[in-house]
């Protein structure tokens, strides 16, 4: 760990590659920290709700050091030079959120998510360590585009055969557990993307029409963004998905435009997603409901019907206030159904307040912020655009979810990155964070001195 | 920079930079309409009322007690549900017409509304130091509100209407202390205090009486109020120099013709034609009473009665009671009317215990109020009551003169049914008729005051008013169904 590296690789020209350091100390120093800091929220619920420190509380440190020990010593075998960054940030909201569901639970003695929750964050790290030792190069990732797009689109399709959970048809239920196949497919998604853009960027960019400032791409071209565009309408009518199929759009459009860089695809690419999003408000009553309570909140009180799961989730965050009412002292639980998932960020509002809430946020900035990082130091384009892609796809399913339940944009039901109840997409995100670390580690062994990574 | 990728501006590291900047805008964005959510518009979304916090937060703590000579008569029960305490009255009816009721459905009313921030720990004087609030948290514990009822006055009340439709209301004269405040039929508030399916239906079934036994008869209900009301009468012809010796004949016929009109008012009685002040008063002549009124004229009647507190509108003891009223405009046929307490002249029983009270208290009036201090937990005073400006009603001569005719009522006249042994006992019947052409069964009204042998000064002012639908016609009168419960009421006072 000497300076020396970085004050040579901003001087000396980049000719041959310069050895960073690996910081896997500072790693596991952040993973001592973000693992101390769950179980002190978890002593804290406990002291607030029963005036005792929990039982469990020992046992729960112990598993989830464990979970991150054994994580961080794969990362120090096969990515050695891997972002240190990303696992302690992994490990803390994943800890954070079993902290909430726990906390949530105890107020629904009839229905505890917690231990079903620690089940699948054990898988999410196993998947995880699988990854980073199996996967000893992204680039091999590329060869499976094709069979990525097929699996994506089986596990969109699965759920149709299912019956409808909550008007939506976006689960499967499996011997007890409820899979959301979709979760999978997003990371599935990122993978064919990255591999088709790379592959076909030059044609893409192929500039047609020049309209104004924009050059607009030719109408040959644009056979596959109209494409997945259907595929996120049919999943948005079929299942009734609407966070799932603006993400897919979203992640779709930022991919293609890094991979191109023609203003021309964002335009229609929003041209598309309005059309699309005004047709679907028109159209689907379910959507149609979602816009009318984000324009209007309060209306169901004005109605004298009480107020709805956002306006109660509104008056969370409220009550929270800049410090928060402290955990365990919340009132959250008026939210009532999905306040262990799609409303989870309302109980950090309401109980660790604005900072704590601002804490949360810019976790999940830097998570995003390395994965860029990573895919700027990278060389190829096809780890460059996984990696980006990567990154968005958290960037997006936070700002979807977390601006749906702060009544930023209308609200659509998405689980939040680690923190929410949700199997699937906790295992999901691990998988995220492992290819962020390969990616990472690739960018920064070989390091060619020009962008920092 | 040569990349070997990018075609122009750094190529695609250019195009990820941008897409970077686009997710720190959106992280930007979450950033600071969270800062609007729980900042700047947080206070709103606190006190709107469909947010069940703020019930939650009030209901956490046990409710402050509210104590009748020393005791709670309410408590608070661990309901371990959402809203966890719940109001309890260990004698429900008996103070309900002062504590009203704390209900998690139907809010509050009465002293539970009008102390509410004292009972909830709402109230900033409760918190130890300044300041205290804005730094902690938690809230306080509710504060104790005493009051200055007396409880065997309270009883003696309650168990003298028994099952009678009426009020009493008691307080002293000296202070304006209340000291007893019934009201009959009367329910018990703790069926309202919880929130479940029991609550909704009992208020369904109190709201829907007709007995309206939630109605606080003796500050919310306004009765004419009869021979009584010639004590306001009788005390503004004294001050206004109309008669001048109790005993001299008042030049009044029997019946009086109402100026202006061929209406005759007449007595019940004989002997009323030309009787002295001393006599109309003793045997209630509602001619003599009619003409002196008109004698007095309006302004002078107006200005007494208004003394007394008849047309206040702003009386609080703290919550709020029915303004009496006596009609400020009128011609001299009503004003006859409104000297004898009929036409628009109404009075609450607590208004009329004030009249009583002015005159035993040497002409001065005292705003009357139920709440002696609030305090905290512990015991520290953090408010005190009844510091409301006295009204000087009458001259003192007046009401030495008042209290003379007032006693004379209890020894030899109308009211004889309430006199005590080892008291000086003043008082004055009324049997109010009401209704289209009288058809309503009359009120009996009775008020007095009295002080015993070994006092300085008077030590209770009572006025009971009997509303009985139930009883015959006949049997209604003042002295016969109202004095026997005062009598009660004004021993109990006196410790007798």
């Amino acid at each position: 760990m000497t300076k020396a590296g970085t004050t040579l690789a901003a001087t000396a020209t980049p000719t041959s590659a310069v050895r960073l350091p690996r910081r896997r100390g500072i790693e596991l120093a952040l993973i001592v920290l973000a693992v101390l800091l769950c179980v002190y929220g978890y002593c804290a619920v406990g002291l607030a709700k029963t005036g005792t420190v929990p039982p469990g509380a020992a046992g729960y440190g112990a598993g989830l050091g464990v979970l991150a020990l054994v994580a961080h010593l794969a990362v120090r075998v096969r990515a050695p030079y891997a972002d240190p960054l990303p696992l302690p940030i992994g490990v803390l909201l994943n800890g954070l959120g079993l902290v909430l569901i726990y906390r949530l639970d105890l107020q629904t003695p009839g229905d505890r998510a917690a231990p079903a929750q620690l089940v699948w964050s054990t898988l999410g790290v196993g998947l995880f360590i699988l990854v980073v030792l199996m996967l000893r190069d992204h680039r091999v990732l590329q060869r499976y585009a094709y069979v990525c797009v097929a699996a994506a689109l089986a596990l969109l399709l699965l759920p149709i055969l299912f019956p409808a959970v909550n008007g939506a048809r976006i689960w499967i239920r499996l011997a007890g557990f409820s899979i959301q196949p979709s979760e999978f497919a997003k990371v599935l998604l990122a993978v064919f993307f990255a591999a088709y853009l790379a592959a076909n960027r030059n044609a893409l960019a192929y500039a047609g029409r020049r309209v104004w400032f924009m050059q607009f791409p030719t109408g040959r071209v644009l056979g596959p963004i109209v494409t997945i565009w259907l595929v996120s309408v049919g999943v948005l009518i079929l299942e009734r998905d609407l966070g799932t199929s603006l993400l897919f759009f979203g992640l779709f459009v930022v991919m293609l435009y890094v991979a191109t860089g023609r203003t021309g695809w964002i335009a229609v690419g929003l041209l598309l997603a309005v059309l699309g999003a005004v047709a679907a408000g028109r159209l689907e009553p379910h959507v149609h409901g979602r816009i009318e309570d984000w324009l209007h909140p309060f209306a169901s009180i004005d109605a004298g019907q009480g107020p709805n799961q956002l306006a109660q989730s509104l008056f969370a965050f409220a009550a929270g206030g800049v410090l928060g009412t402290g955990l365990g002292l919340g009132h959250s639980i008026l939210i009532g159904f999905a306040v262990k998932s799609d409303f989870i960020l309302a109980t950090a509002g309401e109980e660790l307040g604005l900072a704590g809430l601002c804490a949360v946020f810019l976790l999940y900035g830097l998570l995003v912020e390395r994965g860029y990082r990573a895919g700027l130091a990278l060389r190829d384009p096809f780890g460059r655009l996984l990696a980006v892609g990567l990154a968005s796809i958290v960037a997006l399913q936070v700002f979807v979810i977390a601006g749906g339940v702060t009544g930023l944009i209308p609200l659509t039901g998405m689980a939040m990155p680690f923190l929410a109840q949700g199997g699937s997409s906790v295992v999901t995100n691990w998988a995220i964070v492992a290819l962020l670390i390969r990616v990472s580690d690739s960018a920064r062994r070989h390091y060619d001195g020009q962008v920092a990574p | 920079m040569s990349t070997g990728y990018g075609r122009r501006r750094g190529g695609m590291a250019g195009y990820v930079r941008r897409a970077r900047a686009l997710c720190a805008l959106l992280l930007f964005a979450l950033l600071v309409n969270a800062a609007r959510i729980q900042v700047v518009l947080a206070r709103g979304y606190d006190d709107n009322p469909a947010n069940r916090r703020n019930s939650i937060a009030r209901y956490s703590l046990p409710r402050g007690d509210i104590l009748v000579g020393g005791v709670p008569v309410t408590g608070s029960r661990d309901s371990r549900e959402q809203l966890r305490y719940e109001r309890t009255y260990p004698q429900g009816p008996l103070y309900a017409p002062v504590t009203g009721f704390a209900s998690q459905l139907y809010g509050t009313t009465f002293l539970e509304h009008a102390e509410d921030g004292v009972l909830a720990g709402t109230d900033p004087m409760l918190a130890p130091f300044p300041l205290w609030n804005d730094t902690r948290r938690t809230q306080n514990p509710g504060g104790n509100v005493v009051t200055t009822l007396n409880r065997y006055a309270q009883e003696a009340a309650y168990r003298g209407l028994g099952s009678r439709k009426g009020a009493v209301a008691a307080i002293e004269p000296a202070t304006g202390r209340i000291l007893a405040l019934v009201s009959t039929p009367s329910y018990d508030p703790a069926e309202l205090s919880g929130n479940g399916a029991a609550v909704t239906s009992a208020w369904a079934r109190l709201n829907g009486d007709p007995e309206k036994p939630m109605l606080n008869r003796a500050v919310r209900q306004t009765y004419p109020p009869g021979s009584t009301f010639k004590v306001v009468t009788a005390a503004a012809a004294l001050d206004a120099g109309v008669v001048t010796d109790l005993d001299a004949p008042t030049d009044s016929p029997d019946p009086f013709r109402l100026p202006g009109t061929t209406t005759r008012l007449t007595n019940e009685g004989d002997g009323c034609a030309d009787a002295s002040l001393r006599a109309a008063f003793e045997w209630s002549c509602n001619t003599v009473f009619a003409k002196l009124g008109v004698d007095v004229g309006a302004a002078d009647m107006t200005a007494t009665a208004q003394a007394f507190g008849f047309n206040d509108t702003r009386l609080r003891i703290p919550f709020t009671a029915a303004p009496s009223t006596f009609d400020t405009s009128v011609d001299r046929a009503q004003l006859a009317l409104s000297s004898i307490g009929q036409y628009n002249t109404r009075a609450t029983p607590l208004q009329m215990a004030m009249v009583a009270a002015a005159v035993a208290d040497g002409g001065l009036a005292h705003p009357p109020y139920l709440v002696e201090r609030t305090v905290r937990r512990t015991g520290e005073t953090v408010g005190t009551g009844g510091a409301g400006p006295v009204r000087q009603v009458m001259s003192p001569s007046t009401a030495v003169r008042m209290k003379e005719l007032m006693v004379d009522v209890v020894r030899e006249g109308t009211g004889t049914n309430a006199a005590i042994r080892g008291a000086t006992v003043g008082g004055k019947t009324g049997t109010a008729q009401h209704g289209i052409g009288n058809a309503g069964v009359p009120y009996a009204w009775f008020v007095s005051w009295a002080q015993a042998d070994g006092d300085l000064e008077p030590k209770v002012a009572v006025a009971v008013v009997v509303e009985d639908a139930a009883a015959d016609r006949a049997d209604i009168s003042g002295g016969g169904d109202a004095a026997p419960i005062a009598r009660a009421v004004m021993r109990a006072a006196l410790g007798f």
